[in-house]
């Protein structure tokens, strides 16, 4: 019984979001192995072999990988099962936007079910998973042969990023599947913490009213606090804020020692998306606003007034 | 081109579910039912596409109980074409749902299959990237922008930390994100039409598809509760909690 967990990362080092999936890989009991599938990825490689608890790193390099193309990464993943030497019996994606895109292309071909976005191992077939934008948790038995699996990162803590000292064994890379190409990427510059790793999220909602206020108002709370911006897909959609700042049930799920909701109402889908946050803090006018339900410390008041009076006072 | 959008029938998302008091499952009777928002959107993309001129034929594809029909006909009235039910009273996995389009997608040969990313009931997010991969196509998932030529479609990709473009060769199956588009109002004379559009109705057997789910439940919990909080009247009580009482900051 050996675990197999795609790494996520950016070719030089690994991502935060790898290190809880190997956390959840140990749970499960068996050896853990680690894929780091890139191009030029040896840096990523050697900080995978130091992390606690993994006992091989897989090093598949080469300019298939590149982009991480979802046909071409499935392909790597498939290659390593199929070698019955690997004797995987879990594979482990972390459940980022990568990782759901390739994973169930792994499932399919090997014709398993894929349990998606695990909060808990019960036992090597059994795990916990939120249903319903996180309004119920259903307790899941796969029958497979072969687990596919994605990690909710919120769910299990991070492994140690030192500590372990696996070997690197290389795969050779896969080949191009030629029906897809990478065009381009355009990545939101920021010195921000990532959202998903943020120790506090300061999250603003349709309250702000524009992108000029939601800047104006929450740039300098997340300055203050040294946190990551978010937002709620009203927010979003009304266009104050970035995509990729969404924070809800089909956006960023995020567990932060400290969430300060602003002028957030806290709809379902965005409390599925945060609610297992350490401390929450609710400003807003609106007292009967869902979100205060949630909350640890609310304050009824104008976020236009209460945030710089806040920024001031921390 | 033909294009093919799977749609699904689930709970409204407006409703707030509740856990059986035996723990097999959420309690779905009589709560109100509706396509899921994602499939919406991509019924809506796969529409638009038709309207430009790129795309000759819209099929909405639904998979399940005999209900889904109402869910076809919603898809028919924002302007789908025609309607395919695969008919069956068994629990409908991702895997299975897969395989039944998979068999679909032999018979209709589209060009494009558009999918929501994730339904928002089971939130799994498999069905698009499982079909690409059984039907052996590339995949865009998570689309914000599709353009489409005869035989390539260019993806913007909602992913973490920005947008990514793909260009993808056709036939190719394309996941919606949320903001691909704003689907349309159906109108009453669009809901009158879409009841005369042709809807034909399989069973899986008639696809040769086994569609036993491979996952089994063994129970449905409420998640754990959040301890009530304590409003606090003004902003130097909460920053005075934040440090001398929760120690976060």
């Amino acid at each position: 019984m050996t675990s197999l967990v795609i790494a996520e990362h950016d070719n030089a080092s690994i991502k935060g979001a790898t290190l809880n999936t190997v956390t959840a890989a140990a749970a499960i009991g068996a050896d853990v192995h680690v894929l780091v599938a890139g191009h030029n990825a040896g840096a990523a490689a050697a900080a995978a072999a130091h992390i606690a608890g993994v006992s091989k790193v897989i090093h598949a390099d080469g300019t298939s990988l590149e982009a991480g193309l979802a046909e071409n990464m499935a392909a790597q993943v498939l290659a390593l099962i199929s070698n019955a030497a690997g004797n995987y019996t879990h594979i482990l994606f972390p459940a980022t936007a990568s990782g759901k895109n390739v994973a169930p292309r792994v499932a399919a071909k090997l014709d398993v079910g894929q349990i998606s976005d695990i909060t808990k191992v019960d036992s090597p077939d059994t795990f916990e998973r939120p249903i319903y934008a996180g309004n119920a948790v259903a307790t899941v038995q796969s029958s497979d042969a072969v687990k596919v699996i994605t990690v909710r990162t919120t769910g299990f803590d991070a492994a140690a990023a030192t500590g372990g000292a696996a070997q690197i064994e290389t795969a050779a890379a896969a080949a191009d599947s030629g029906k897809s190409s990478f065009v381009s990427r355009e990545v939101t510059k920021s010195d921000r913490p990532e959202l998903t790793a943020a120790k506090i999220i300061v999250s603003g909602g349709r309250a702000l009213g524009s992108s000029e206020k939601f800047d104006e108002v929450m740039t300098p709370l997340a300055d203050k606090l040294g946190a990551a911006i978010g937002a709620s897909r009203a927010a979003v959609d009304a266009g104050y804020a970035a995509n990729d700042l969404q924070v809800g049930q089909t956006g960023k799920i995020v567990a932060p020692e400290l969430y300060v909701a602003c002028g957030i109402s806290g709809a379902i889908q965005h409390l599925a998306g945060m609610k297992d946050s350490k401390v929450i803090v609710a400003i807003n006018k609106d007292p009967e606003a869902p979100i205060f339900s949630v909350a640890d410390f609310g304050l009824e008041a104008d976020l236009f007034v209460a945030v710089p009076e806040l920024v001031a006072a921390l | 081109m033909k294009v093919l959008v799977a749609v699904k029938r689930v709970v409204d998302y407006n409703v707030k579910v509740r856990v059986k008091s035996d723990n097999s499952g959420v309690d779905i009777a009589n709560v109100k039912m509706s396509m899921n928002p994602f499939d919406e959107i991509a019924v809506e993309e796969a529409v638009r596409l038709k309207e430009k001129g790129v795309v000759t034929e819209v099929i909405a594809v639904s998979c399940g109980v005999t209900q889904c029909q109402e869910t076809l006909r919603t898809a028919m009235a924002i302007g789908a074409d025609r309607g395919i039910l695969v008919e069956t009273a068994e629990e409908l996995q991702p895997l299975a749902v897969a395989k039944l389009l998979k068999a679909l997608v032999d018979k209709e040969q589209p060009g494009l299959v558009i999918l929501g990313k994730q339904a928002i009931d089971d939130d799994c997010n498999q069905t698009g990237q499982m079909l690409a991969a059984l039907a052996d196509m590339p995949q865009a998932t998570f689309a914000s922008k599709v353009e489409l030529s005869s035989d390539k479609a260019s993806v913007t990709r909602e992913v973490d930390g920005g947008l990514e473009t793909l260009s993808v060769s056709l036939p190719a199956v394309i996941t919606t994100d949320l903001r691909l588009n704003e689907p349309r109002y159906v109108t009453l004379p669009n809901i009158m039409k879409a009841k005369k559009k042709q809807l034909d109705v399989f069973k899986p057997e008639d696809l040769g598809v086994n569609v036993a789910p491979r996952i089994k439940t063994l129970k449905v919990v409420e998640p754990a509760k959040r301890s009530a909080g304590i409003k606090v009247p003004d902003v130097a009580t909460l920053v005075d909690k934040l440090k001398n009482v929760a120690k976060v900051i």
